[in-house]
């Protein structure tokens, strides 16, 4: 005969269990398409790789992540630091670190301005903030070309009004990548801190302005630590995508300057070297990681502040 | 109706629906984006009563990747001769002996016996042209058939040149431009291609395509590129000239060839040699402008193509032109090599 409380603990194990069924298929999805192909990745990495792309299987190679890092010199196979691969990993980083700083400095004034409006007008504006998402990001990528080309809206724009006469040279540049990165990832910066200033208490701003704080520092003592939750999570979400950005610097870098991205297509295509690669593939990755980490540390920093 | 017979409904209809498709044939077409005439499709779909899908790719690698994955599905690919030795040899194409088809005797004699597939067990030609150079002639007036014109360009064109992104096509353009030859192994004369192309490099505006609408804008006041696309660009913007480097210049020829795990090698049998029709390569080259190399097809090209200064090189520019071989895969990981260096 069972007591009330091994029944209730039965009944608690079975919540679980139930718990566990019915999230199964999300579980063997997330592992068989997410940690599979990772496994898979990493395996190719220790693989030398096959004359004519692919990898030679069952051959144990350490080439792909010797080369992520240095370079055997083609002419006197001298052994140096790979340049080409930590030039354009630092192109990736810095545009990215930008594109994360200009979209912040846009988007929260952004956020701000709808968080201040009546409750039933903000909808409104959240809405507009996602209407370029109903566009590919393809069709948006060619759509900025046709702004910012030489006979562009641009530059027909400001030849008309006479301030230029020859066309500014803006497309195939890093200015179009990181205007094309900005336009595009401004939404993921805008919705995350909007999200937060909703739930900031706009009493305590007042509080501050009646205890003589002046707008700066109501800024930067009131208002940005509680929305900080909001600017680290924008942060991430616009510094990860650009990091591994592949078809804006395709398109409106004109395949000239490569990033992370295209330096990885590039080995799986024309340079037929998949371990490179996949070890490429991963260090992209660590440094994502690296990234959450930081923003979780800082979460939970923030949380235990503000409880 | 209950779900069974709900259930029973959709499975009839799902198999009367395949059923039927495969009935009317199907074939699908693996090519180069841009280069496959939709009237072309439209004819050979009305004549033989079967539906064509094609696939774009944008380079031999990406193909060959693609197709060696498996699952792809496609029945015909169109690979480079420098790249139809590796299909052969990895064992993905069919022998289908195009040269014993009806429509083989209208074959150009030139493109019977070629380097990469004697006597045409594999593949038949597409369309065969050339890298050359495109020039806004209101920029720039001076000699234009040298490889000069992106590797030592003059001021006027320098931020304003767009040089193809095809390694080997780029990599043979600047080894004979140090009198080197294809697939040299020569280290000297490799790091002088590698310094010439570093140097070079900063004063190109892209390596993209879309050159046929990029070039006539003026986007592009020159560039490195192959020219059925130059011709294109020349009949919308008459001031652009088609020069052939004479340093040395790649010849290419695309090449339709069958996978041998295609699903309808019959279909793609009959494409072969409907394609070997002289009317027919006529419209294959009508739509990307470039030779077809089928006998007697001049005759029904469009006006725009007869006499084009770009498909016909002057007497003393024709020795420049070389087919490119398949090196080794040493000197090709080594090609690669200088080509990421490149691409820093």
């Amino acid at each position: 005969m069972a007591t009330a409380a091994e029944t209730a603990r039965q009944g608690e194990t079975e919540t679980i269990r139930r718990r566990w069924l019915l999230s199964a298929p999300a579980l063997v999805i997330i592992f068989v398409a997410a940690v599979g192909p990772l496994f898979v990745m990493l395996a190719y990495s220790f693989m030398a790789r096959g004359d004519y792309g692919d990898v030679k299987f069952g051959q144990f190679s350490l080439d792909g992540w010797f080369s992520v890092f240095f370079q055997r010199d083609i002419f006197d196979d001298t052994v140096t630091l790979a340049d080409a691969h930590l030039s354009i990993l630092w192109r990736s980083l810095r545009l990215s670190l930008i594109t994360t700083v200009l979209t912040l400095i846009l988007g929260f004034p952004t956020a701000y301005f709808i968080a201040t409006r009546p409750r039933h007008t903000r909808e409104i504006w959240v809405f507009l903030v996602t209407i370029p998402f109903w566009t590919n990001l393809l069709i948006r990528t060619f759509a900025m070309q046709q702004v910012i080309r030489n006979e562009g809206v641009i530059n027909t724009l400001l030849r008309a009004l006479g301030i230029i006469d020859q066309p500014l040279q803006i497309m195939y540049t890093d200015w179009a990548i990181l205007f094309g990165m900005v336009y595009v990832y401004l939404p993921l910066m805008v919705l995350p801190l909007y999200a937060s200033m909703e739930k900031l208490d706009f009493r305590l701003i007042e509080a501050g302005y009646d205890l003589y704080a002046g707008r700066l520092s109501v800024l930067w003592r009131i208002v940005i630590p509680l929305v900080k939750p909001g600017v680290i999570a924008g942060s991430i979400l616009v510094f990860i995508p650009s990091l591994g950005a592949y078809v804006i610097p395709r398109v409106l870098g004109g395949g000239k300057n490569l990033m992370l991205g295209n330096l990885i297509e590039m080995q799986f295509g024309s340079g037929r070297n998949w371990p490179l690669g996949a070890a490429i593939s991963i260090t992209l990755m660590v440094l994502v990681m690296v990234a959450l980490l930081f923003y979780v540390r800082n979460a939970s920093k923030s949380g235990a502040q503000h409880g | 109706m209950n779900w069974k017979t709900g259930a029973a409904t959709a499975a009839m209809a799902i198999l009367a629906f395949t059923g039927s498709a495969a009935a009317e044939g199907e074939l699908n077409i693996f090519n180069w984006g841009d280069y496959t005439n939709p009237e072309l499709i439209k004819k050979f779909e009305a004549a033989h009563n079967v539906k064509v899908t094609v696939t774009d790719y944008d380079s031999n690698d990406t193909a060959l990747a693609k197709v060696r994955a498996g699952g792809h599905g496609f029945d015909i690919v169109v690979p480079s001769a420098n790249y139809v030795p590796i299909w052969v040899k990895e064992g993905l194409l069919l022998e289908a002996r195009p040269d014993q088809m009806e429509n083989f005797k209208n074959v150009d004699e030139r493109w019977v016996n070629v380097h990469w597939d004697e006597g045409r067990h594999y593949t038949v030609p597409w369309q065969w042209g050339l890298s050359g150079i495109g020039v806004n002639t209101k920029v720039y007036g001076g000699d234009i058939n040298t490889s000069a014109i992106f590797l030592d360009p003059p001021a006027e064109l320098v931020g304003k040149i767009n040089v193809e992104p095809e390694m080997t096509d780029v990599l043979f353009a600047t080894i004979k431009y140090f009198g080197g030859d294809w697939c040299t192994e020569d280290k000297e004369l490799l790091k002088k291609v590698r310094d010439k192309l570093l140097e070079a490099k900063p004063k190109w505006l892209a390596m993209d395509y879309s050159v046929t609408e990029k070039l006539p804008a003026g986007d592009y006041a020159a560039v490195y590129y192959w020219n059925g696309a130059i011709l294109r660009s020349r009949i919308k913007n008459p001031d652009i000239k088609f020069g052939y480097p004479k340093e040395g210049y790649p010849l290419f020829m695309d090449s339709v060839a069958i996978l041998k795990d295609a699903k309808n090698p019959e279909n793609a049998k009959l494409f072969m040699n409907f394609i070997m029709d002289p009317e027919n390569a006529a419209l294959i080259s009508a739509f990307a402008k470039y030779s077809n190399g089928i006998k007697g097809s001049d005759a029904f090209l469009p006006a725009d193509m007869k006499d084009a200064p770009e498909l016909t090189a002057p007497a003393e520019f024709e020795k420049a032109g070389e087919f490119l071989t398949t090196c080794s895969p040493e000197t090709s990981a080594l090609y690669t090599r200088i080509w990421t260096d490149i691409n820093k």
